[in-house]
């Protein structure tokens, strides 16, 4: 019956190109993860009335985001060309749509990573110094687990940005559904393609909001 | 305890410069309660920030605990830290964990094995007394609770001194008194020395033994709290003492009543300490020829004992009036006679 009203359809293909996406997502996420939290936290305590109050530093970190913040994703996939070949040694394949990725998604959710921690209450870092705690104590027992939901419904925002984001470096040689579309689907005009690997790639969607919301509420004891 | 010479803390921002502590100069007692009044912004917090270091002075010397706090840095200033336990009027506790793990936390900062630490967090959780709410979390206690797990947190360590800012300010009246009891308690059993400040001389006079009265950034005057409450010096000292022992409406009272009893006299009565529980209005009616009549009262229980104000009318010869002010001072109770000029 599906061969029937999908005919173009090759499900080892769909297959291989979904488990090569969420590699690609998988991946970039949890770079971006760490990535976005250490810059985000750079952000944070370099500024103003904080640990590591340092202007200079502040000024250049949040310049760094905001220039590859702002450029168009399809561009900086262009213009990390060289970058890519110097670090993975080609530019097609999953692999290769990793660097541009992370450093298209990472200081996109560092901005988040630095507002969420500038929700936490200044008393209770204060509060903590007074008990005689380290920089890194207050890192890690304080400002992330404080701010650990918004940390989390921030990444569940960029992650699913990111599937966006493998879909587009699919057309470019990258793999995934993305790759899978345009190739088979677009360009042979095999509109089932097309249908079911957008419908796939909803579901991942709706999959990682599904989860991010489930650990957000899960964790926010507020 | 502490000492702190010539203290001066100074704000330097854009807009000028505020000088929010002006050469302070003060002595704390080893397991006295401590108490600084002020209205807001006259540099209370500033002040007792100084003491663990979370503000630096500008000037001057900080001495807690034989440390030299204006000057530590680092590791040593850390573990100054851990010796002096903070209590804050917003409680600033860690939502993200229980009341068990927020106590805790102290203790995984200065290194405590966790078995010692379960152990030592129970019998905290038992001294404030917060039993059977361990697993629950900030949001889920009242203002009162969290103030509890605050206190707990802050003597987790075994301080030898314990700052509290504002510590009552956004508790209820009721709330408020059972905080201050366990303060108290604490001071007593633990023998800590317990620095607080606040705006309410309620709080002052439930708790402290002796209290400094800061307006801005200075401190204008120092003392016992009974002896403060009986002849406060400063107009601010005054105003402070009024909230607790005058109603707002005795002025008035005294005016309308020194109409309404041309003849005769309206007296102030002030009693301290012992002087409150004598009988004395028996004794007058016994043995002067005076017919007495009670205007308005109020005694206040301080730390130090009870202190009291008592407005009454008497009425008679002026001869027998004139005996009768005399027997109330050899009393020890001071009496003014009330006359109409405000
Ligand atoms: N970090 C700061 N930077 C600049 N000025 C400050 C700072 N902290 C306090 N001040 C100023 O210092 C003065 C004293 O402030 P402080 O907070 O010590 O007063 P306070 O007596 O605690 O008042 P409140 O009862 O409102 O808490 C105020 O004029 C305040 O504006
Ligand atoms: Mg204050």
């Amino acid at each position: 019956m599906w061969s029937n009203l999908l005919p173009n359809v090759q499900w080892d293909k769909i297959w291989a190109a979904t488990a090569e996406t969420l590699y690609m997502t998988g991946i970039s996420v949890l770079a971006t993860f760490i990535l976005g939290i250490i810059l985000g936290l750079l952000l944070f305590l370099t500024s103003k009335g904080n640990i590591w109050e340092n202007k200079v530093a502040n000024t250049m970190i949040a310049a760094f985001v905001n220039i590859f913040r702002s450029i168009p994703f399809i561009i900086l996939i262009i213009l990390l060309i060289p970058f890519t070949k110097l670090v993975v040694g080609t530019i097609l394949g999953a692999e290769a749509a990793l660097p541009a990725l992370i450093i298209g998604a990472a200081p996109f959710y560092a901005r988040m990573v630095e507002i969420a921690l500038r929700e936490i209450d200044k008393g209770v870092i204060e509060a903590a110094k007074s008990m005689g705690a380290t920089t890194s104590t207050i890192i890690f027992k304080v400002l992330l687990p404080e701010s650990m939901p918004a940390l989390v419904s921030g990444i569940t925002v960029t992650a699913i940005a990111l599937v966006g984001y493998t879909a587009m470096a699919g057309v470019v040689g990258a793999g995934g559904l993305g790759n899978l579309a345009y190739l088979e689907g677009f360009q042979r005009n095999h509109n089932d393609v097309t249908f079911v690997a957008t419908v796939l790639i909803l579901v991942i969607v709706f999959v990682i909001q599904f989860i991010g919301d489930f650990v957000t509420s899960k964790i926010d004891k507020r | 305890m502490i000492t702190l010479s010539n203290v001066t803390k100074i704000y330097k921002s854009k807009s000028g410069s505020v000088t929010a502590v002006d050469n302070v100069s003060l002595h704390i007692r080893e397991g006295e309660i401590f108490g600084i009044i002020g209205y807001s912004g006259a540099g209370k917090s500033s002040l007792i920030r100084m003491l663990n270091g979370l503000e630096k002075a500008t000037s001057g010397q900080v001495i807690v605990a034989g440390r030299d706090m204006a000057n530590i840095k680092g590791r040593e200033l850390r573990k100054a830290r851990q010796e002096i336990g903070m209590i804050f009027q917003h409680f600033n506790l860690l939502w993200s964990r229980t009341v068990r793990e927020n106590i805790a936390f102290p203790l995984e900062i200065a290194g405590v094995p966790k078995q010692e630490r379960l152990k030592r967090v129970d019998e905290l959780i038992k001294l404030v007394g917060l039993e059977g709410r361990e697993n629950a979390y900030p949001s889920q206690l009242s203002g009162g609770q969290k103030q509890r797990v605050g206190i707990a947190r802050a003597l987790a360590n075994n301080p030898k001194v314990l700052l509290c800012d504002e510590a009552t300010s956004a508790l209820d009246p009721q709330t408020t008194d059972s905080i201050l009891d366990l303060l108290v308690d604490i001071n007593k059993r633990l023998g800590l020395t317990i620095v607080l400040i606040t705006h309410e001389m309620h709080v002052i006079r439930k708790i402290c033994d002796r209290v400094a009265v800061m307006e801005s950034g200075k401190i204008v005057e120092e003392g016992e709290v009974l002896r403060v409450f009986r002849k406060p010096e400063q107009p601010i000292t005054k105003r402070f003492v009024q909230q607790v022992t005058e109603p707002e409406e005795t002025k008035e009272t005294v005016s309308h009543l020194l109409e309404k009893y041309p003849q005769g006299r309206v007296i102030q009565l002030t009693f301290v300490g012992d002087a409150a529980e004598q009988p004395l209005m028996t004794n007058i009616i016994r043995n002067f020829n005076v017919s007495v009549n009670i205007v308005q009262g109020k005694i206040s229980q301080t730390h130090q004992g009870a202190y009291g104000v008592l407005f009454i009318h008497i009425d008679g010869t002026e001869e027998e009036m004139d005996k009768v002010i005399d027997y109330i001072r050899q009393q020890q109770v001071e009496a003014e006679v009330m006359t109409n000029v405000e």
